[in-house]
């Protein structure tokens, strides 16, 4: 094997892909700006939505109540929620967003609380709709604290103590420090990004040096020269690979500086007591990036094998997208509440990584299961990449009509 | 020179079944000589040059290049040989300076003596006003002073030529037959193929005849014309290919 003719391909690729601008924007732009417009941009889009929600006076309708003057006011005194009269089609306004909400009083309501009958108050809101369930949430609030009023007078008219409604208390406390209780929500999703960052890196690459190549016809060119197809596929390879690794690695820098942000801002939020703390340092950085590195090795070689079939760039796409659903899949089904890495799990590839990555970021570091993960994907990226240099030598794929 | 033994390729075909492409093509082509491979489109040209030009591999039969067999030793076959046809596209986002380079360095030449090289070829091909310009940004005849100096710089025995001149226009066509003949007159063996009469009668002293794959008539201008007692090229073609276009329709 030559080292030389390996190198001055890679050099050459590199060249071109560094004047590329789509490669560019692939390997570099997207995953230095994906973490930021993710986690700052969507965090303030949402505090800025939740704001506006909560700011807002809904409008909500009383229906029934004429018999029960007492909780009907109530209600109307009620801050911030506007009583509008109440229409036949209350429903369709629900839905319509006209209203945000309706509560219903049953009749006979306050006569039957002081038979101590019991009755039921319903809310109507729209389900999922954010500004209609802060409607809904108020009402609820109110009728809460009303009932708990007239428990309390019960209680008192019959001399009986609070606390025989409440024995005891119940009080849940979280030991877990705060960088472990946020890894194991967010490390999911970090894994994730990674391995689709990584595959994406890749793609356009492992396209632009095999389809591409045969789509602009230097297919033909290149392979008219000396050097053996075994060097061209590793110096082709090589530079898949260092757009999947550079991908990786913008991608956990982006995410390391965004997440650290992030976490300031979240923590002044809410005060700076509990909360957000996503502590990724040095160690957990290089760690990620170590396992990035077989399965960006495992992608840079299937993708340039698969790509390697088409004819032209359009082709390989069409059968390159699909390729990300494969990756995807795994990468999700680590971010699944109750997904842990076990050694059966630490076999599959993609899913091992996803997983791995969020106990890493939990700064759980299971040594053996790590192995096993690097191992493994190790192989799987070596046969990978055996496979791209045997198609690589077979005159049915490179001239395929 | 070129020795070509027995050269096959067959492809198999989902619909067609088994196909020759080339079926037993045996020829050989000297130093200082231009060979002209002459067919009709699909009669089997580019894929014998490309086997020549080691790019396929033959499926039997073998030639030896410059004392290298294609079969054994393809690497040593594509150092000594120069391979351009229109198909052989360049690199878009590297200059002509660069692009060259690339091909000298794959060539195994020192950096030491590309640059010499370049500096020749690009002076004697006057393209040295666009040597740090991108291929993408290339006008044809400006690619095709490029393909050709990259087909160059290695100084190649044998120069493989498929079809150059097709699509181009007249004044980028003339350049390269200009250099066919060059490297002819500079002692190289050169190989070519073509559709084209014209050409053919003006640049080769070998002419082979080549159709569903097989290698029907070979000799020079005037052999032929002896041979088939008619002085038109073209009559001369359709006098040998006839029979086996009517025998292919028929199969």
């Amino acid at each position: 094997m030559s080292a030389r003719n390996i190198g001055i391909v890679y050099r050459k690729e590199l060249t071109e892909a560094l004047r590329d601008r789509r490669t560019l924007i692939s390997t570099i732009l997207v995953p230095l700006l994906a973490f930021p417009i993710m986690g700052i941009g969507f965090t303030t889009v949402a505090v800025i939505m939740i704001g506006k929600a909560k700011e807002e006076i809904p409008k909500v309708m009383i229906l029934g109540g004429e018999d029960s003057p007492g909780i009907v006011e109530g209600l109307k005194k009620l801050d911030k929620i506007d009583i509008v009269p109440p229409t036949a089609n209350w429903k369709d306004q629900v839905v319509n967003k006209d209203i945000r909400a309706a509560v219903e009083i049953p009749p006979g309501f306050q006569a039957d609380i002081g038979h101590e009958k019991s009755d039921t108050v319903s809310i109507y809101d729209y389900e999922g709709e954010m500004k209609s369930e802060f409607a809904a949430e108020k009402i609820n609030k109110y009728l809460n604290d009303y009932r708990d009023s007239v428990v309390k007078q019960r209680l008192t008219t019959r001399n009986i103590p609070e606390t025989v409604l409440k024995p005891f208390e119940v009080k849940q406390q979280n030991v877990a420090p705060p960088e472990k209780v946020s890894g194991a929500a967010f490390g999911g999703i970090i894994g994730y990004m990674v391995i689709l960052l990584c595959m994406t890196g890749a793609m356009y690459p492992a396209i632009d040096l095999t389809a591409g190549e045969k789509e602009r016809g230097t297919m033909e060119t290149i392979l008219s020269s000396p050097i053996s197809r075994m060097h061209l596929v590793l110096g082709k390879f090589l530079l898949i690979l260092t757009a999947a690794l550079g991908t990786a690695a913008i991608s956990v820098l982006s995410m390391g500086i965004s997440f650290t942000m992030l976490g300031h801002y979240a923590g002044k939020a809410v005060g700076g007591a509990s909360g957000f703390i996503l502590s990724l340092g040095p160690k957990p950085i290089l760690s990620i990036f170590l396992m990035a590195l077989p399965i960006a090795v495992l992608f840079s070689a299937t993708l340039m094998t698969i790509a390697l079939f088409a004819k032209t760039y359009k082709e390989a796409q069409s059968y390159l997208t699909p390729m990300t659903f494969v990756a995807v899949i795994p990468a999700i089904a680590a971010m699944l509440p109750g997904a842990e890495l076990t050694p059966k799990l630490a076999l599959i590839p993609i899913l091992n990584t996803s997983l791995v990555c969020k106990e890493i970021i939990s700064g759980t570091y299971h040594w053996n299961l790590i192995a096993i993960i690097f191992g493994s994907t190790c192989l799987y990226a070596a046969a990978a990449l055996f496979l791209a240099i045997k198609m690589f030598q077979r005159e049915s794929v490179l001239f395929r009509s | 020179m070129i020795d070509a033994r027995n050269l096959s390729k067959h492809f198999t075909d989902k619909k067609r079944g088994q196909i020759r492409a080339v079926d037993n093509v045996s020829f050989i082509c000297k130093p200082g000589q231009i060979y002209g491979l002459l067919g009709a489109n699909g009669a089997g040209k580019t894929t014998a040059l490309r086997m020549l030009a080691t790019i396929l591999e033959p499926t039997h039969g073998t030639a030896l290049i410059c004392g290298h067999d294609m079969v054994e030793a393809p690497e040593k076959v594509r150092a000594n040989v120069g391979f351009l046809s229109t198909a052989t596209a360049l690199y878009r986002r590297l200059t002509a300076q660069e692009l060259v380079e690339y091909f000298g360095r794959l060539n195994g030449l020192s950096e030491a003596t590309i640059k010499k090289r370049i500096d020749d070829i690009f002076t004697r091909l006057d393209m040295n006003s666009f040597r740090d310009r991108r291929c993408e940004k290339l006008s044809t005849g400006m690619q095709q002073k490029t393909s050709i100096a990259r087909t160059l710089v290695h100084d190649p025995p044998v120069m493989i030529f498929d079809e150059p001149t097709l699509g181009l226009d007249i004044m980028t066509s003339r350049t390269i037959t200009a250099f066919i003949r060059e490297c002819r007159d500079n002692g190289k063996t050169v190989i070519f193929s073509t559709h084209i009469m014209s050409e053919v009668e003006k640049l080769c002293d070998t002419i082979g005849i080549i159709q569903s794959g097989k290698l029907l008539a070979e000799g020079s201008l005037p052999q032929l014309r002896d041979q088939y007692s008619e002085n038109d090229l073209e009559e001369i073609f359709v006098k040998v290919v006839t029979p086996h276009f009517t025998a292919a329709g028929a199969n």
